[in-house]
């Protein structure tokens, strides 16, 4: 059996078969302790997990926090307006000043590809990656496995389709890594602009036409599709993109009926996904937020508590 | 009089298409043909047996981060590093602080890098006034102070008028016009190459056309114009085709090319180490063997190193927001040996020789890089067969901002002499 021997968790990239199955595994046992009335184990007591998001979040922050709760740990979250970072103080240097209040575990949220490794590279405490740029989010690419294993029993050969901003996404990135390594089928989906043939480069498929997945894929995946200033330039506007790649109600009733609708959220309804398919019996969304916990919980015990720590 | 004869060497002149066996004269700071019979037996001797004697190698591409940016760089320490990769003169960015787009600013350097500078230091002043892209900075009068030609380095001069008009008016002085060739609206906020890599890393791209782009541009100009312009720091292959097709029809385009691009590649970036960080940035195996053809055809006829020192603390940060750019007059030599001569033996010794003086010397019209009798005495003696491994430790710059720490190399410069005086050695 596969042991874990990572003091971070930066991404997924690197991570082997063996090594996200028991991410999964671990996950699914303390899913099994949030069942429980008592939902707290001792595994992380008199730890300290530090929340050091320096870009905004409240669900994988919260998220965080509550699976670190119900370890035992202690936690401190730290937001990018009240960091000193805002003062001129590098990001080594603040999360130096971290550690040396003792922290055991840094969970890092930054606007920065690289930032997580930076810091994992930098420090003795353990590093969780929360999201860095759009590099990686590997929880959010475990919590998205973890669903679909638990409804399905297996990733390999899952069909899994990818719809959105994919050159942007962290969590695009996450989901492909981990589906590719355990074997599932991966087209991504989205306007030329966002979903470059270099994706072809991570293992994945890439379609521009949302038809070419819609009857024959096991999960669709939709990601937040944002329209800012920086992105004007790759789709011409909201309206155009939910025409060619939302999941309205006539796609969605060419979906398979053990399809997925998967979405790491915030969604915004009537855009990448009509509001009533959102909620509708194929629709995951909660599900993955519960799960997100549970694999939050086993990424801590793994990286900071030790195997030999009892559930 | 001082007398000094560097003997036995294997003299490599390209200047003056000379490769032989002999002692090279200096007397008085300039190389003699012979020496008289009274200075022959009060010379010092220098033992070249077994070395290479090359005319001083020059680089005309250098960040010394004087005035305003002391923490980086100074003068002393640039020209100390310049002498300890075995260059005699160099060619200084004018992007410092002050910008240097003003007579004054260009005489405080040549009178620091006077009292200072180890190696001759030559200046380039500003295209345009503050590097912004917009109006003339003072050519005339900068000139008057010295500049050996102009460049908005690290900066690209966007509006086609504008640098259409800084290539009329640079004629007029017979002022060379370098450029860094960007494209700021197709490169944005790039980063790295954009290819797999930065795909896979999630790394704004900086992709092959952000430079092409403007390498057609400067080519088209230059034929507009009837006025010659050097391409700084050419990173894709894409660019190589530009120039050699422009070339061919006689166009007034030339180009350097810098050892990181042809040495290392995008996937260096895996790590995301600031180190490997720079602008243009570094691409892939397919770029390096183009940017190679380029250099064995003649494509490229200057080499040049982009040595840009940065401050730990500075480039040790997130990678998108660490400076771009390696220090490089310590590795320069070595890298291109080791790579054009030993690895992928695209061109000889002598070649590599010519590339790094008397090419830079010719199109900046510096009165340097031959060891014709009654030149400058700038001297390296290159040990082209000396394995090494560079050692960050003992490097003379004032910042450590290199990828090539720990690795090693085949060819060194051993023994830098500027004016007849060693200003380095081994």
């Amino acid at each position: 059996m596969t042991a874990w021997t990572h003091k971070d968790l930066v991404a997924l990239d690197a991570l082997s078969a063996g090594e996200i199955t028991l991410l999964l595994d671990t996950a699914k046992a303390f899913k099994g302790v949030g069942q429980r009335t008592l939902k707290k184990v001792p595994a992380l007591r008199g730890k300290t997990l530090v929340n050091f998001f320096v870009e905004p979040s409240t669900r994988t922050r919260t998220s965080f926090e509550l699976a670190a709760m119900r370890l035992s740990a202690d936690v401190v979250n730290i937001a990018a307006t009240a960091s000193s970072l805002q003062k001129g103080e590098t990001l080594k240097d603040t999360a130096r000043n971290l550690e040396a209040l003792l922290a055991d575990i840094i969970v890092l949220r930054h606007s920065s590809a690289g930032a997580a490794q930076f810091l994992a590279e930098r420090l003795q405490a353990s590093v969780i990656n929360a999201g860095d740029g759009s590099h990686e989010h590997p929880t959010q690419g475990l919590l998205d496995v973890f669903t679909m294993r638990e409804r399905f029993g297996r990733i390999e050969g899952l069909k899994v389709a990818i719809v959105g901003d994919i050159l942007f996404s962290r969590v695009a990135r996450s989901n492909v890594h981990a589906l590719v390594t355990l074997g599932a089928e991966v087209t991504l989906v989205g306007p030329t602009t966002l979903v470059p043939h270099t994706l072809e480069s991570l293992g994945a498929r890439v379609t521009h036409r949302i038809d070419d997945v819609l009857e024959t894929t096991d999960v669709i995946n939709l990601l937040r599709i944002q329209h800012e200033r920086q992105r004007k330039e790759y789709f011409p506007s909201l309206g155009e993109y939910t025409a060619l790649f939302g999941l309205t109600k006539a796609r969605a009733a060419r979906l398979q009926p053990g399809c997925l609708i998967m979405h790491p959220g915030p969604i915004n309804r009537g855009v990448e996904i009509d509001s009533d398919m959102a909620d509708g019996p194929h629709s995951v969304i909660l599900e993955q937020v519960t799960n997100g916990l549970a694999v939050r919980m086993a990424v801590l015990y793994l990286c900071a508590g030790g195997a030999g720590a009892a559930l | 009089m001082s007398v000094l004869k560097i003997a036995n060497g294997r003299i490599i002149d390209p200047a003056n298409g000379r490769d032989e066996i002999a002692d090279l004269w200096i007397e008085d700071g300039r190389i003699v043909s012979s020496a008289t019979r009274d200075s022959r037996s009060s010379a010092a001797v220098i033992d070249a047996a077994g070395l290479v004697v090359a005319p001083g190698l020059i680089d005309l591409h250098v960040h010394f981060r004087e005035p305003g940016q002391s923490h980086k760089e100074t003068i002393a320490t640039g020209a100390a590093a310049a002498a300890a990769g075995g260059f005699t003169s160099v060619v200084c960015m004018p992007n410092t602080s002050p910008v240097a787009d003003s007579p004054a600013t260009i005489s405080w350097i040549h009178e620091r890098a006077a009292q200072v500078a180890k190696v001759n230091v030559f200046c380039t002043g500003a295209i345009t006034k503050g590097l912004k892209g917009e109006e003339l900075a003072p050519m005339a009068s900068m000139k008057n102070a010295g500049i050996v030609a102009i460049t908005d380095d690290g900066h690209c001069v966007q509006s086609h008028e504008v640098m259409r008009r800084a290539l009329e008016y640079a004629r007029m002085f017979d002022l060379p016009l370098l450029d860094h060739c960007q494209d700021y609206s197709i490169v944005a906020d790039g980063i790295m190459h954009e290819g797999e890599w930065s795909v896979r890393l999630g790394l704004p791209g900086w992709p092959r056309v952000g430079e092409e782009l403007i390498v057609m541009r400067n080519i088209l100009l230059s034929e507009l114009c009837d006025a010659p312009i050097h391409c700084q720091h050419i990173s894709s292959g894409g660019s190589i085709r530009l120039l050699r097709e422009a070339k061919a029809r006689g166009v007034k385009i030339s180009a350097e090319v810098c050892p990181h691009h042809i040495a290392l590649t995008d996937e260096s970036l895996k790590g995301y180490d600031s180190n490997f960080k720079m602008n243009p940035p570094l691409r892939t195996e397919r770029d390096i063997e183009q940017l190679v053809e380029g250099i064995a055809d003649g494509t490229i006829e200057i080499l040049a190193s982009d040595h840009a020192p940065h401050a730990a603390y500075e480039k040790e940060v997130e990678l998108d927001q660490a400076p771009f750019g390696i220090l490089g007059l310590e590795t320069e030599f070595a890298i291109f040996c080791d790579v054009l001569v030993h690895g992928r033996k695209a061109i000889g010794l002598p070649r590599l020789i010519e590339l790094l003086t008397v090419n830079p010397a010719k199109l900046l019209r510096l009165d340097r890089g031959t060891l014709s009798a009654g030149a400058h005495a700038d001297v390296t003696l290159l040990d082209p067969d000396l394995e090494w491994t560079y050692d960050l430790g003992r490097t003379c710059s004032a910042s450590r901002n290199s990828p090539f720490h720990g690795h090693s190399f085949r060819g060194r410069a051993v023994r830098t002499i500027v004016a007849g005086e060693t200003v380095w050695a081994l």
